[in-house]
This record gives C-alpha cells, structure tokens and sequence, in this order.
C-alpha cells in the first residue's frame, strides 16, 4: 500500500500525486516506471515516476483518466492508499555527456519530462523541453518544467499560448536552426515521451536530421519484471522486453506499426469494462 | 490384519466434460474410510526406499501408520515437520517418479497412493480450528527469503520453525511465485496456496509483497543495512523463452507466462468484474509438452477455445509432462500434434494470428538431452488453422537480482551457481535454491532445496556463533520452554 499525501488536477482529466514510497523513492531513476493496482481483482498498469525525492520517501506520479484503472485511480483522494505499488521498473536512459538535449513531452508526457530534465540540467547539459497540448488550459507543469531546464517551449494547437502548431512542428524549427542565438538552439539529443503516434512523428522529425532520439514505450504490461513478455517491442533486428530492456529505445529502430497495434489488442474489451464502469458510476449516483 | 488391495485406492475425479469448462479443482481427494484403506496398503517396510525418493525426505511410512492408525493430527504433524507445504505437494508432485517410483508395492502391484494420502491428511488439517496466533522466533539472526515460490516459502517455513526471524520478499502484488501464477486453479485451488501461506504466517513467517529485491532493494542493503544475517535466493525460472520464428509478435501469440499469470494471477476469466482482459480464441495452439504446456491449453478450453492443441517437434515418449496432466487433457479433449515442428505465425492483415506453419519431424540420433533428435522431414510443411499462438517451450532465471548484486556467479545457461546440497552460491551468507540454480523443474525439487537451504544456513550461523561469543551459542540451542 502507498498513502496518496497531496493530489492536484492538473486538468479535468489528468491529476498529480504525491505518494508516500520511501523504498521506491530511495532507488529511483530518471525516467523509471511503477506498476500499481487499485482494487482487488484490478489489473496492474504501469506509470512513469515524474519526480521523487528520496530524501522524503516521495515519489510523484501523474495520472491521465482514460480507462478503468486510470479513473478510479484519478478519483483517489489525499489520505487515500493506492493498494498496491512495486518499482521502480525499467531502466533509466542512457544519455550520453554533453550536447543539447531536447525532451519533447506530448499530453500527460510532459510531467514524465520533469526528473529527466531536471538531472540531465545538473549534470550540466543545456536542456529543453518542449511540451504541447490543444489549448493553454491543457498544457502541465510548465512552471516546474521552467525551473528544471535551460529552455521551455510551449506549443498548443490554437495558438493560445507559445508556438501554435505541434511539438514536432517547433522541433523541426529547432533542427533548422531557428533556436539559434537566444534561442535553446539546435537539438544534439533527443527524447520523446508520450502518445505513441507523437513519439513516431518525433522519430520521423530527428531520422532525417541524424539526431539520435529516445522513446519511451509504454506497451500493455503485467508484472514489469521481464515474467510475461507481454510488453515485448521490435527494435531493430531484436525483440525487446520493455520493462526490463527499456523503456527507452532507440526510436529510429522501435516497430512503431506493431507497437502500436499490440497496444490496441484489448481496445474493444477495454472499452466494454469503460462503458461498465460508466454504468454503475451512473448506478451509484442515482442510488445516492 | 484387513486385506490389502493390489490396486491403488482410486481418487474421485470431476467428470472430464463438467470440468473441461470450469477452474474448480479436477481432483475430489479421499475420504476419511478411503484414506484409512489405502494407508493399509503401505507394507512399513525395514528400508523404506520411498523417503530417498522425495526431496524434502518426509517420513512417509510413519505418517502412513498414522493414518492407518486413525491418529490424523499424528499425521499432520508428522508431514508438516519435513514439508512445509503438504497440501501443494499433494497436488502437484509427480510422486510416480519419485516416492511411488520405489515403493516396493510397486514391484508387482501399484504403488501406496503416498501422494493422495499426503493431500488427505493436508486438508484434514485444514479444517481443524486455526492455531493460536504468531510464534516469536528466539533467534537473533534476520534471515531475509526473495522470493515466495515454494522454495523460498519451505526455506523460510523450516528457518521460522528454527526459531529465525524471517522475512519473504515477492515482487508481485500476492504470495505463491509460480504456485500462483503459473499452475491453474483446477489443479491447485488458490484457496489452498492461500491456507498454506496463512499457517506460515501464523508460524512467524513475515511477507512483504511488492518488494523486488534488486530494484526496489540492493540485496548487499538487506545484508548490510538492513540486518539481515543471511539471504535465501528463490526467484525461480521466470523469464519465458521464444522460438524467434517469423510472426510471433502478432497479436494473440502469447507466452504461456503471460496466459497463464493473466488467468491465475490476474482472474482474467472473471473479467469485467476483475479487470485484466483475455482474449482465447476458438482454436488455440500451445508449443510444448511439459507440465506447463498442460496447464495452459487445459486452461485455454475453460477459457472458451473449443479445440485446444499441443504442438510438439518431439514424440509422446519425449513428454515432460506428468502423466496424469496428459490423462487429464486427453479426457478433456486436448488434440495433440506430435513431431511437428512451429515454423512461422501466421496473421491476417489486422496484425491477428490465423494460423500456424509447421513441419513434420522424424525422430534421429539422440541429442544432449539424451532424447532422440527432431529431424525435418523435407517439403512436409502445412498449416494449422489457429486463433492464439502459445509457447510453452521453457523459461530461464530471471536476471534481475542476480545482475544487480555483484560477486553471484551464473552459469552459461543463466542459472545462479549454488552447491546443490548446501544451497551456497559463490558469496558468503547468499544461499540459493529451486529453479534460479537448476533450471526450470519441479515445486518438489525447488521444495527441497529450500529446505536443505534452510538447514544449512543454521549449521552456518551456529557455527559462526560458536566461534564468536559464547553467550550467542547458549541463545542457539533450544526454544524457551514459556
């Protein structure tokens, strides 16, 4: 069990946990990955450690509400347990010394960025993020991402705050120079964290460029410990187990076809537990 | 003196058709007059040759005589105090090649049912009142167990009984290892593995879960930091193996790791109300033919396939499975598809498997393994139609803890190197047993090294003791009388 010691709505459907996992938080790495279950008979899922402080036994976790566990998940308060929480899993990257690294974060990725930069900055790096969303109201963390990192960029689709266009549109404008000067400049590194298709359009951007870029895959996952292969990626030549050979990949090598339609195997079973849930959801409000 | 039957008492079983579409448990167990019958069967011999036979040596005529004598908490107590785990083992040992093997009934008639009569008196136990609460160890020395698969379980259920403070680190979110989520239900109910885990509980025995020493934990931090005198490595064989043939990434080609921990583990066939989904289409095909390619294509029908398969390069003589897993498939319905060798998944354009490419093999000269080698019989490949693709072809240790600690030697197959009568690795205070040292085996054998594990750790700590202060030595001895 893990006791939820503050929760924050980043958005209406993305919410910040602080959890109390001094174990976890004493052996964490940028980048590494939990596996939690919230209710008997739930399944296990993985989320990437957005921050944690060992110091404190802190670990902090960010939640986009999109399926069952997610929502109950989401729908835990300060003070509640989280039943069941094992890491940290996976690997953290491996980032070469030197150059300018630029984290793009899509979504709920941008908090995934949060300890990566923040190390990558004090190790010396020059460091930008780049995270993207719909609106304004949609963009996360910018404040704190803003303190990690030489650079932030803000991209939204409607313009309605920094770059209106995609992350990878800004990316592009980075790798041609355009960051030159003032600017965050152009990119050395690269790594992508979020939406499958955001991280394959960041590969396709940085492949033509030479720039080596990380992803971080997140396939469908059971006991995160390299047990039942299920999370298994094409990488090359070789099939990978991505938690416990990830879960960053080289993204100019990760399958992203086959990633992609293995994430979707359970889609139609997924969406009948979603509509379930929707139901009794409804059931206990009328009872109520 | 009763007439002694030449047969074995027969255990009730489920009918194959009711059972082929359920998990409740195959096997019905005896009861007290059949258990009371066949315990007459066994001849107390002189030598009883059957105790060399198991590996963690209970005293198998005296347990016997006990049952025959009517004195069944005699019995329990008898099997308890050389197996911690007497009603998993009941269920799941192949006592045909080990104990019943030699039991010399078996010379001209059939063996003592040893292993019927082992699970009768486990659950007779198991429902008489629970014990009074949690024993306090009287030693000093902490001994952490990683991993609570059978090893791991009979190591710390001997150490507790020693008197040891012990704590059992599983990195899944409940206790078992491969009893939970490896072997269905059918054959080994989880409310059985539950009871056994709760009268070590009751014995002493602490069980963090959710705890994977190597990440979560250094295992140097347990033995420095943290207090530990001694370690106990029983993380077992986890890792699945894959054939590396062409479409095996479609979607619906599993592992039977991932098949079988979806059902067992995860409750997939209760889904929705438990939330891990499944999906078992109508023809599924598992590779291999060990126990736990059984488990998975008998689980494969109780999930809804109508045909279950088992593709096998080698021939039944080759088998590994026990031969009462094979009755039992063959009674439910499993089709089997000796010497045919998987060459490619095959799928649809949507990325599903539709089918699976194989060759015919014959049999040739014998190979390492001392089994006859598969040979490819020229132009012979054709198709099995099949919805899931399933392998069952082994799994290897996994190397997590024992890439993260340094000083473990593995061998070239993987496996941590451990003297198999000590359970000693290549550092001090780290002992090993089961599957992590031998390779993926048996709940028995892993059963086994957990004990002699156990017993050796205490030689060691009592003999460090005895060369330090004197005063330890006393504390080491004996059990208060309070």
């Amino acid at each position: 069990m893990a006791r939820i010691l503050s929760k924050r709505a980043l958005t209406s459907v993305t919410k910040l946990f602080v959890v109390e996992a001094p174990l976890i938080a004493a052996a964490a790495r940028p980048g590494q990955f939990v596996i939690v279950r919230v209710r008997e008979d739930g399944e296990r899922i993985p989320l990437t450690i957005a921050d944690y402080d060992a110091d404190r036994g802190e670990i902090t976790i960010v939640v986009q509400e999109v399926g069952v566990t997610t929502r109950l998940l989401g729908a835990l308060d300060e003070g509640d347990d989280i039943l069941d929480m094992v890491g940290p899993l996976g690997s953290a990257p491996e980032i070469e010394p030197g150059g300018h690294v630029v984290g793009v974060g899509g979504g709920f990725g941008a908090a995934a960025l949060l300890c990566l930069m923040r190390d990558l900055t004090e190790r010396g790096a020059p460091t930008t993020a780049i995270i993207g969303a719909r609106d304004k109201g949609l963009l996360i963390l910018t404040d704190e991402l803003r303190a990690v990192c030489s650079h932030l960029e803000l991209c939204t689709d409607d313009g309605s705050a920094g770059f209106k266009g995609l992350v990878t549109e800004r990316l592009q404008q980075l790798i041609d120079g355009d960051g030159e000067g003032d600017g965050p400049g152009r990119p050395d590194r690269v790594l992508a964290i979020g939406p499958m298709p955001m991280m394959r359009a960041v590969a396709d951007t940085t492949h033509d460029a030479g720039i080596e870029t990380l992803v971080s895959m997140d396939p469908l996952m059971i006991d995160g410990t390299g047990m039942c292969g299920g999370c298994r990626i094409t990488v090359g030549d070789e099939v990978k187990f991505a938690c416990v050979d990830g879960p960053f990949f080289d993204a100019h090598q990760v399958d992203f076809d086959e990633a992609v339609r293995r994430n979707r195997m359970y889609a139609d079973m997924e969406n009948q537990a979603a509509e379930r849930q929707a139901l009794e959801c409804q059931a206990s409000a009328g009872a109520a | 003196m009763p007439v002694k039957r030449i047969d074995k008492t027969p255990m009730r079983q489920r009918d194959a058709g009711v059972r082929a579409h359920d998990f409740l448990e195959v096997n019905e167990g005896y009861d007290l007059s059949r258990a009371m019958f066949e315990a007459e069967r066994c001849l107390r011999c002189q030598d009883a040759v059957c105790v060399d036979g198991c590996p963690v040596r209970i005293p198998i005529p005296e347990f016997i005589h006990a049952i025959a004598a009517g004195d069944m908490a005699e019995a329990a107590s008898i099997l308890r105090g050389a197996n911690p785990l007497p009603a998993i083992c009941g269920r799941v040992c192949p006592q045909e090649t080990q104990c019943e093997e030699l039991c010399h009934m078996n010379n001209r008639f059939s063996a003592a049912a040893i292993g019927h009569l082992e699970r009768f008196v486990a659950d007779w136990e198991r429902d008489q009142p629970a014990n009074d609460g949690a024993r306090k160890p009287w030693r000093d020395e902490k001994i952490a167990v990683i991993g609570s698969g059978p090893a791991g379980l009979v190591c710390a259920g001997q150490l507790v009984d020693m008197g040891y403070p012990v704590t059992v680190y599983e990195a899944l979110h409940a206790p078992g290892g491969v009893l939970r989520y490896g072997i269905p239900e059918f054959r080994l109910p989880n409310a059985i593995l539950d009871w056994e885990i709760d009268v070590l509980r009751q014995r002493g025995v602490e069980i963090v879960t959710n705890v994977i020493v190597g990440k979560t934990i250094a295992l140097d931090d347990l033995l420095n930091d943290m207090g530990f005198a001694a370690a106990f490595i029983g993380t077992g064989a986890g890792l699945p193996r894959f054939l590396g043939i062409p479409g095996e990434n479609l979607n619906g080609v599993f592992s039977a790791n991932e098949f079988l921990t979806r059902i067992n583990l995860m409750r997939a066939y209760d889904f929705p109300v438990a939330d891990t989904p499944m999906k078992v289409g109508k023809r599924v095909a598992v590779i291999g033919a060990g126990n736990t390619a059984m488990d998975t294509v008998r689980s494969s029908m109780r999930m809804g396939a109508e045909k279950g398969l088992i593709v096998y390069r080698r021939s039944e003589t080759e088998m590994t499975a026990r031969i009462e897993e094979y009755h039992h498939a063959i009674e439910e319905g499993v089709e089997f598809h000796w010497l045919t060798n998987p060459i490619e998944v095959l799928g649809n354009d949507e990325g599903w498997v539709t089918g699976l490419k194989c060759q015919v093999m014959e049999l040739g000269e014998p190979d390492e393994s001392g089994r006859a080698r598969p040979v490819p019989v020229a132009g012979s490949e054709f198709v099995i139609e099949v919805d899931n693709v399933v392998l069952s072809i082994g799994t290897t240790p996994n190397p997590l803890l024992l890439q993260s600690t340094p000083g473990l030697e593995t061998d070239r197959w993987g496996c941590l190197v451990a003297d198999q009568e000590f359970g000693r690795t290549t550092r001090p205070r780290i002992y090993a047993g089961g599957d992590v040292v031998t390779g993926a085996a048996t709940v028995i054998l892993a059963a086994g090294a957990g004990k002699s594990a156990a017993q050796s750790i205490h030689r060691d700590l009592s003999a460090a003791n005895e060369a330090g202060a004197g005063q330890m030595t006393i504390k080491a001895t004996a059990p208060p009388s309070a």
